[in-house]
């Protein structure tokens, strides 16, 4: 072989090599999100900012149970595999304070219109601390919990009249913890297996966090206090141990696997035509008046907002902001992205396709509410969103409840223990965070 | 030539120190540097998810671990569940060898079959499990048993039920294992033995007793540290089937509180003082198990 072959060899190989980058070269923004519906929609979404700029984006999803631990696992290590992250409000604090996100404080001031933003979800999902006027987010999707339920059951005029006959009052969606419970007991039928309630209480992540914070808040109990991080008294509280033993007394007119239930055994429950109600977030709610994924009820379902209770009616919220990684080599390309993400319009085809808008005008719209059988519920659940602490102790602070209200509801701590170690636990956590220094 | 040259010019201590040194810094990186690394970390306040420094805080993360009566409760039912599901698996795993040491058509064919189980991932285990032994109508298991009883039994909700799901699961993956050692063990053993057993008119237990127990018990035991060892790291089986440990924390493992310590809460200083008292655990109960074994062999 010739030098002049030795060199064209070469010369081939290495355009060889390239050849694959260079296809690749076009830019790539990667999106990470829990998988879930709202994912595929902001896929599809995405597809116009690529046919605007040529910039391709690609939405990671992750299973909900492993969501949390792969994200912080990958900022601990600097991974540089995500530009923006859309996560959960509670992890605000820890991902600001640890340096994970962006501040996009001095961003936002000059690149969008706040006031256009429904001012709670700005609050919940993209100010840290709360009231400073700091933004790490922007909020991408804007969730409640609610409640799904079966309308032939409830509108099944033998069911209506034994139903008043035994409670003295007529079968409707419940609007207290009270009636919730009547209903049911009411609807609890093993041998047909049919139960009246299927809700979160699960152990995983935030389950059954998530589905009790709402009943303890609205008996008159909260997780302690904002100011001082005081938490005996608050959480241990008589108020709180009441919830608690409400919430397990509703276990009993749950399905017999309900202590694992989560978002998907929930649905799955209900679709199934084993509860007669379902708890969940709203933006799980596609599914049940969809056809193809639920043939029993999609079209007898109703939806209503999470009950009162004796002492109050707060509503757990849900939903999560748009964050940029600390670590992102495309920082410009994601801020880029979310300024087009912000648009009316863009926000319009969001809640078109199925995203729970953050944008003012386009969430209280008429055409909004008037979407899917669900929106309305989720519109009138605004004014009693709560969250749970959003500090950069969060995830220990949710563990100690999930694992001590899960001991709660199978009975192997009384409520007032499992009650008492969360407050007792909680303060050890804020005290070595230096919170009482 | 060249290699010759090369190779006369190294001394035998260069050409050893050639071999073992790709392998010494392999394990000092990956070993030996961790390992103390996470000793100088369990006396220090720190978490890696966030920018502050590493706090010295003496033996602050041990104490108070040690004084926690929640972790007393994952240590307690670690040892539970490594008791039952070991004694299960060494008696199941022992017996199949038993029942298959000995010739049959398709022999083979069987072994491999019953070796499929270890075969598995863990996480595919646990999941298929989930699904088998889910209580409502979709569960296989209750499916079948719903003919005895009136209401679907609560494998993995019911706290008094959770672990030995959990104990079931992980003894049909494990037994093989136990099995394969101990016929591994029994092959071993001289046929003349047996034949001179026969010729006293030994009786069939009394053969076990003398000739077959002694013999296996060395390997036997070493199959029992290896299963020990595994099971008080347990950890994925639990993570699917039970959800984290539950119900409550009637099956969380001290592994898998480790884990949610380290990979959730990012209490690193406080997760790698928990993995010392884990490491410590293992070690001492392995030296018993050795001693043991030393005892079983001078006796054979």
């Amino acid at each position: 072989m010739n030098k002049f072959s030795i060199i064209t060899l070469l010369i081939l190989s290495v355009v060889m090599v390239c050849m694959p980058f260079t296809a690749d070269a076009q830019e790539t923004l990667t999106i990470v999100w829990a998988e879930w519906d709202p994912a595929n929609y902001l896929q599809e979404l995405s597809k116009d900012f690529t046919a605007e700029t040529g910039i391709n984006v690609d939405v990671v999803q992750i299973p909900w149970g492993n969501f949390q631990d792969k994200v912080f696992t990958a900022f601990v290590g600097k991974s540089k595999l995500y530009d923006i992250v859309i996560g959960d409000s509670q992890w605000l604090g820890r991902n600001s304070v640890g340096g994970h996100y962006i501040d996009m404080t001095d961003w936002i001031n000059e690149n969008i219109d706040v006031d256009k933003i429904y001012g709670p979800a700005m609050t919940a999902f993209a100010e840290y601390p709360k009231g400073s006027k700091k933004y790490w987010a922007l909020p991408a999707e804007v969730d409640a919990a609610g409640y799904v339920y079966r309308k032939d059951l409830f509108e099944n005029p033998k069911e209506m009249k034994a139903f008043s006959d035994k409670y003295g009052y007529a079968l409707a969606p419940p609007k207290t913890y009270e009636q919730l419970r009547d209903v049911a007991e009411f609807f609890t039928r093993p041998e047909q297996d049919l139960y009246g309630i299927a809700t979160w209480y699960s152990k995983e992540y935030d389950g059954i966090s998530m589905g009790f914070q709402q009943v303890m808040w609205s008996y008159g109990a909260s997780y302690g206090d904002s100011e001082n991080y005081k938490v005996d008294g608050y959480i241990n509280s008589k108020d709180a141990e009441k919830a608690l033993d409400y919430y397990t007394d509703l276990l009993k007119f749950a399905p017999p696997d309900a202590p694992n239930y989560y978002w998907q055994e929930t649905l799955n429950a209900y679709i199934s035509g084993k509860v007669a109600m379902g708890m969940n977030y709203f933006a799980f709610f596609p599914g049940v008046v969809n056809k193809e994924s639920n043939p029993i009820s999609h079209d007898k379902s109703g939806f209503f907002i999470a009950p009162a209770g004796p002492k109050g009616h707060y509503i757990s919220i849900g939903g999560q902001g748009m964050s940029i990684s600390n670590y992102s080599e495309n920082k410009d390309i994601a801020k880029q992205y979310m300024k087009w993400f912000m648009q009316k319009p863009v926000q319009e085809k969001w809640a078109k396709l199925g995203g729970f808008t953050p944008y003012k005008e386009v969430l209280q719209s008429d055409t909004f509410k008037n979407a899917t059988p669900f929106n309305k519920a989720f519109a009138e659940s605004f004014p009693y969103l709560r969250d749970f602490w959003a500090v950069p102790e969060y995830a220990e602070l949710l563990e100690v409840c999930q694992t001590n209200w899960s001991e709660a509801i199978s009975k192997i701590k009384t409520a007032k223990e499992a009650l008492n170690n969360i407050a007792r636990k909680h303060e050890e956590i804020f005290e070595d965070a230096g919170y009482y220094d | 030539m060249q290699t010759n040259r090369f190779a006369r010019g190294m001394s035998d201590y260069q050409i050893k120190m050639a071999f073992i040194m790709p392998t010494m810094i392999l394990l000092i990186l990956m070993n030996i540097f961790p390992l103390l690394w996470s000793l100088f970390l369990s006396f220090h306040r720190y978490k890696a998810s966030m920018p502050t420094e590493a706090k010295y805080i003496g033996v602050k993360n041990y104490t108070r671990l040690l004084s926690d009566p929640d972790v007393w409760g994952y240590f307690r039912t670690t040892a539970y569940f490594v008791v039952l599901a070991v004694t299960a698996q060494f008696f199941i795993g022992f017996g199949l060898a038993l029942l298959l040491n000995r010739k049959f058509y398709g022999k083979g064919l069987v072994t491999t079959l019953l070796l499929l189980p270890m075969m598995l991932s863990p996480v595919v285990v646990g999941l298929f499990w989930r699904f088998i032994l889910a209580s409502d109508n979709s569960g296989i298991l209750n499916f079948f048993l719903d003919i005895f009883l009136k209401s679907p039994i609560r494998w993995t909700t019911d706290p008094n039920i959770a672990m030995i799901a959990v104990v079931i699961v992980d003894t049909w993956m494990w037994s093989p294992f136990m099995m394969l050692i101990s016929l591994a063990g029994l092959s071993a053993v001289p046929k003349s033995l047996y034949e001179a057993a026969d010729v006293d008119r030994a009786s069939g237990w009394f053969k076990f007793r003398r000739i077959t127990l002694p013999l296996v018990s060395p390997l036997l035991l070493i199959a029992l540290l290896f299963r020990t060892m595994d099971a008080f790291k347990m950890f994925d089986i639990v993570y699917v089937l039970t959800r984290e440990g539950g119900p409550g924390t009637v099956t969380e493992t001290v592994s898998m509180n480790l884990y949610k310590l380290a990979f959730r809460n990012f209490n690193t200083g406080k997760a790698c003082a928990m993995a010392y008292i884990l490491l410590i655990i293992i070690v001492a109960m392995s030296n018993i198990y050795v001693k043991y074994l030393n005892k079983v062999k001078e006796e054979a």
